[in-house]
This record gives structure tokens, sequence and C-alpha cells, in this order.
């Protein structure tokens, strides 16, 4: 029961979030509210049982990802956004739509499918368990997912590099 | 055990704890005074209480009694709420470190911990990388440009050397095979070669590892020869520049409850826990001398941190990004790749 208050708590906190992220106008204040997201994202893991990925959310998002954001933000010296009220096609079709369409898509998935009701914490979410996943049965996925990574931190290397270079070659050309 | 008494346990444990951290926090700084003092020919804090004993409570209130400047262009909410992040999540983290066995009344019997959670060691890292928030922001809603630079800096500094001490602490993990803090504690029992503890620092070539992990523990904690982020020779005091009484007292409290946990990790993880001999005199000594031992490893910790800081310049900005990315880091690889070779060929 107590897990059941707590889960449904703490997903409203990162519902509110999210809500928050799209409504604030300072970057600094977008960037702290997917804080929360992330931090109430790691509590809800935990409800779960995932203890493991909990801290990993942590850990990683919250942590690492969101203070780079914050880093950024705070390098670019970032001001407030300015913003237009939306056209009104949006406020009348749009949000309604994505209400309908979001509650139509989570009922069909609840009665048309049969993922059916877990207890909390009847899955495991032990380390030995998530590396019993990762290094047996997706192996291969895992170390094309760490190449398409290192691609990708290359590929910024390059981005960055190139721009510099065609600066010099400007000025000296 | 019910559940009123595991809640009045805990409330109990909680308390005793948090007012154990913060007396060692206050005591911390006197004894920096004293010792770099001491190194520079100095005397230190002499003159409230024998040897400035009570220089601490002195400095307490003073803090208390001072004038809670706000500067009139910062952005009030994350300014006040900066320092207390810090702090908060400085404290935190003593809530899952192991500081003993267990403490046994009669029929009664509860760890000397807060709480023992199986992923211990993942809690102590998550919630130390959510104290760099706490100066990050500071060093932005200040609205200053020394208080800016200051907080870049230290975010900058924290992802750089967070890697490298994650890193560092794997090898311990595939020795031990837990995230448990005391699991981790356990399997440091014994001795080999018949004398020998069976600490990590000893076994597999974690003897580098502990070093990668207390170099990066500094510069994690902000101090010297990584105290860039506040280096006051060319950022007035950095991060808390614009602070001033009590919120400036939060920085300060959270850098040494910082230093505490840090040096409560690197015992637990590298030099096994609370071991030492502990098998003699009446039954109360044999449960409260592994606290002992425990704290005098602290103690040692602490005091290396200090001699670092009255012994070793600060390091150049750049020299700090190349020395954490381009040696800590590959030299963190290259021991993890060594400790897993290591243990799946024995």
């Amino acid at each position: 029961m107590l897990h059941l208050i707590l889960f449904s708590v703490f997903g409203l906190v990162c519902v509110a979030g999210a809500v928050n992220l799209l409504l604030q106008r300072h970057p600094i204040n977008s960037a702290l509210s997917l804080v929360v997201v992330m931090g109430s994202l790691a509590v809800e893991f935990l409800l779960l049982g995932a203890e493991f990925v909990a801290a990993i959310q942590v850990i990683v998002y919250a942590g690492a990802v969101m203070v780079l954001f914050v880093f950024v933000i705070m390098l670019l010296n970032a001001g407030e956004e300015e913003q237009t009220r939306g056209s009104r096609v949006a406020w009348l079709l749009g949000i309604p739509a994505v209400l309908a369409s979001m509650i139509i898509v989570c009922w069909a998935l609840i009665t048309h499918s049969n993922v059916g009701s877990v207890a909390i914490g009847a899955l495991p979410g032990h380390p030995a368990d998530i590396a019993q996943l990762l290094f047996h049965q997706f192996l291969l996925p895992f170390e094309v997912t760490s190449i398409l990574v290192l691609i990708a931190i290359m590929g910024a290397v390059v981005l960055a590099a190139r721009s510099e270079t065609v600066e010099r070659s400007k000025r000296e050309g | 055990m019910s559940i009123l008494t595991f809640i009045i346990v805990s409330v109990i444990k909680t308390a005793l704890v948090l007012f154990v951290l913060l007396t060692a926090v206050a005591y911390t700084v006197w004894l920096e005074r004293k010792v770099v003092g001491h190194m520079q020919n100095r005397w230190g804090p002499t003159r409230v209480g024998p040897f400035g004993l009570l220089q601490p409570a002195a400095d307490g209130i003073k803090f208390l009694f001072k004038e809670d400047l706000t500067p009139p262009h910062v952005f009030k909410p994350l300014y006040i709420a900066a320092p207390m992040i810090a702090v908060i999540f400085a404290v935190t983290s003593i809530a899952v470190i192991p500081f003993g066995n267990w403490f046994r009344v009669g029929n009664f019997a509860t760890p000397f911990q807060i709480t023992d959670v199986n992923i211990g060691l993942l809690v102590v890292l998550g919630i130390t990388s959510l104290g760099v928030y706490g100066v990050a922001l500071s060093g932005w809603s200040s609205n200053s440009k020394y208080s800016l630079l200051g907080g870049l800096r230290a975010s900058a500094q924290m992802i750089s050397y967070e890697i490298a001490l994650g890193l560092s602490l794997v090898g311990v993990l595939i020795l031990a095979g837990t995230f448990s803090l005391r699991g981790i504690v356990e399997a440091q029992s014994g001795h080999f070669w018949g004398f020998i503890p069976n600490w990590f620092i000893f076994r597999g070539g974690q003897f580098v590892a502990f070093f990668i992990y207390l170099t990066a523990a500094y510069a994690e904690t902000n101090r010297i020869p990584f105290d860039l982020p506040e280096a006051e020779t060319e950022l007035v005091a950095g991060y808390h520049t614009e602070y001033s009484a009590m919120k400036f007292a939060m920085f300060f409290m959270a850098e040494y409850a910082n230093m505490v946990t840090v040096a409560c990790l690197a015992s637990l993880l590298f030099l096994g826990g609370w071991s030492g001999p502990h098998n003699f005199g009446p039954e109360w000594l044999r449960e409260l001398l592994p606290l002992f031992w425990f704290a005098l490893r602290i103690f040692g910790f602490l005091f290396v941190y200090i001699w670092v800081r009255g012994t070793l310049p600060r390091f150049r900005y750049d020299q700090l990004m190349a020395f954490g990315w381009k040696f800590l880091l590959p030299l963190a690889i290259a021991n993890l790749v060594v400790t897993a070779v290591v243990v799946v060929l024995r």
C-alpha cells in the first residue's frame, strides 16, 4: 500500500517536473526540472525493485548528463527564452488531441495486451541479473551500441575540429 | 524487530551519526588550522579553550550571528537553495556507510550503520555526484564573474574526475563481487601468507586503484592541489564569493563532510574497513574496538588531506584537465583490465 502511494506520488512529481520543464522560460530552470524528472524516475525504478537501474539513473542522468546541460547553459550564459502565446489551433485542437490519443493508447495497452500486473519487487533487478542479461543474452547488441557511441564521439570530435581548421584556413587564405 | 522498534532505533542511529559527523566536520576544521599552522611554523588557534579546542564552537556562534547579506543582483531562489543542496547531499551519503560490526545488548542486535542496502557503493556515488549542483548553481545564481568561473570550473572538474574515480572502484567491485559496503568489508577479512591483512590495497594491483581513487577524490572535494573552483589568487573565493554567514558555512560544512565520506569509502574499500585486533578484553570493548579502528583510519586520511594541503601548490587549469583525462583515466582503465584478467585467470 505504501509502495503504491509512493509510486503515485513520484509519478505525479515526475509529470509535474516534465510540464514545468516546458513552462519555464529560463533554460536553467528547465534543466533543473529535468533533473527532478530524472530523480523521480529513479525513485520509480527503485519502487519497482530495480535498484541497480535506479542508482545508474541517478549517477548517469542526474549526476553527469544534466550537470553537462547546466554547464553548457552556464557557459553560453543563455538568457530567458522569448515565448509567443502559441497558435489558437494548437490550444483548441492540439492539446485535447494529444490527451485523447494518450488515453486511447494507454487504454489499448492495458486492456488488449497480455502484460498483466506484477507484484512490486517480483522481477529480478539485482546487478547480477542485469549483468547476466547484458553480457550473455544481449552481448552483441551491447557491443554494437558501444561502437555506435564511439562513432558518435569521434563524429563530435571531427565536427568540433573542422570548424577550427576552417576558421584557420579563412584567416590564412 | 517490530516496526516501532525499527523506527525508534533508526531515529536514534541517524541522530547519533549526524551528531558524530558534524562534530567530526567541526574538529577537522580545527585540526586543519592546527596542523597547517604547525607546518608553517605558527601555532594555529590557541586562545579559545585548551589548545584552541573550543575554536569550532566560537566559529559556529560567529557564523550564526553574522549579518546574512544577499547581494542585489542574485537569482534568489537558486542562490538560497544552492548551499542547502551542497550540504544536504554531502551529509546524506553517510546513511549507507557502515562503521563497525554489530551492536548487541541482550537479545537486541543492530549493525553500526544507519541502513545496509545491497547497492551501497552506488548510493554513495549517486548522492555525491548530485552534490556538484550546489557548487554549479551557487556559481551561476550569484551573478558574479568570479562565482560563475568557479562554478564552471567545479562542474567541469567534477565530471572529469568522477569517471576516473568510478573506474578505479570497479577493480575492487570485481574482487569483492558485491556492491554492499558491508559485503566489501567482509570480503577483506583474514590474512594471506599468514600475516599480511587481506585488504584490497594489497591484492590484484589495487594499490594503483587506491592512488587513482585518492587523487580523483581530492579533485571531487575541491581540495588542494585541485582547488581551482575556489582559487583565491585568481577568483577571490570562487563559487562562494557572494555568500556570507551561515550560507557560507554550509559550503564549508559540505566540503568537510565530503572529505569525511571520501575517507570512509577509502577505508572501507581499500583498507579493510574496521578490521583490527579486537578479540580481547570484556564484551563491550570487543564491540566498540572496530569503531575505534575505523575512526583511526578516517583520522589518518583526514590528516593526509591536510598534509597535502600544507605541501603541494595548486595545479594550473589545463594541467588539471590534462592530468585527469590523459593520465588518470587511461591508468584507471588499464588497472581495470589487469584486475579483470587476474580474476578470470585465477
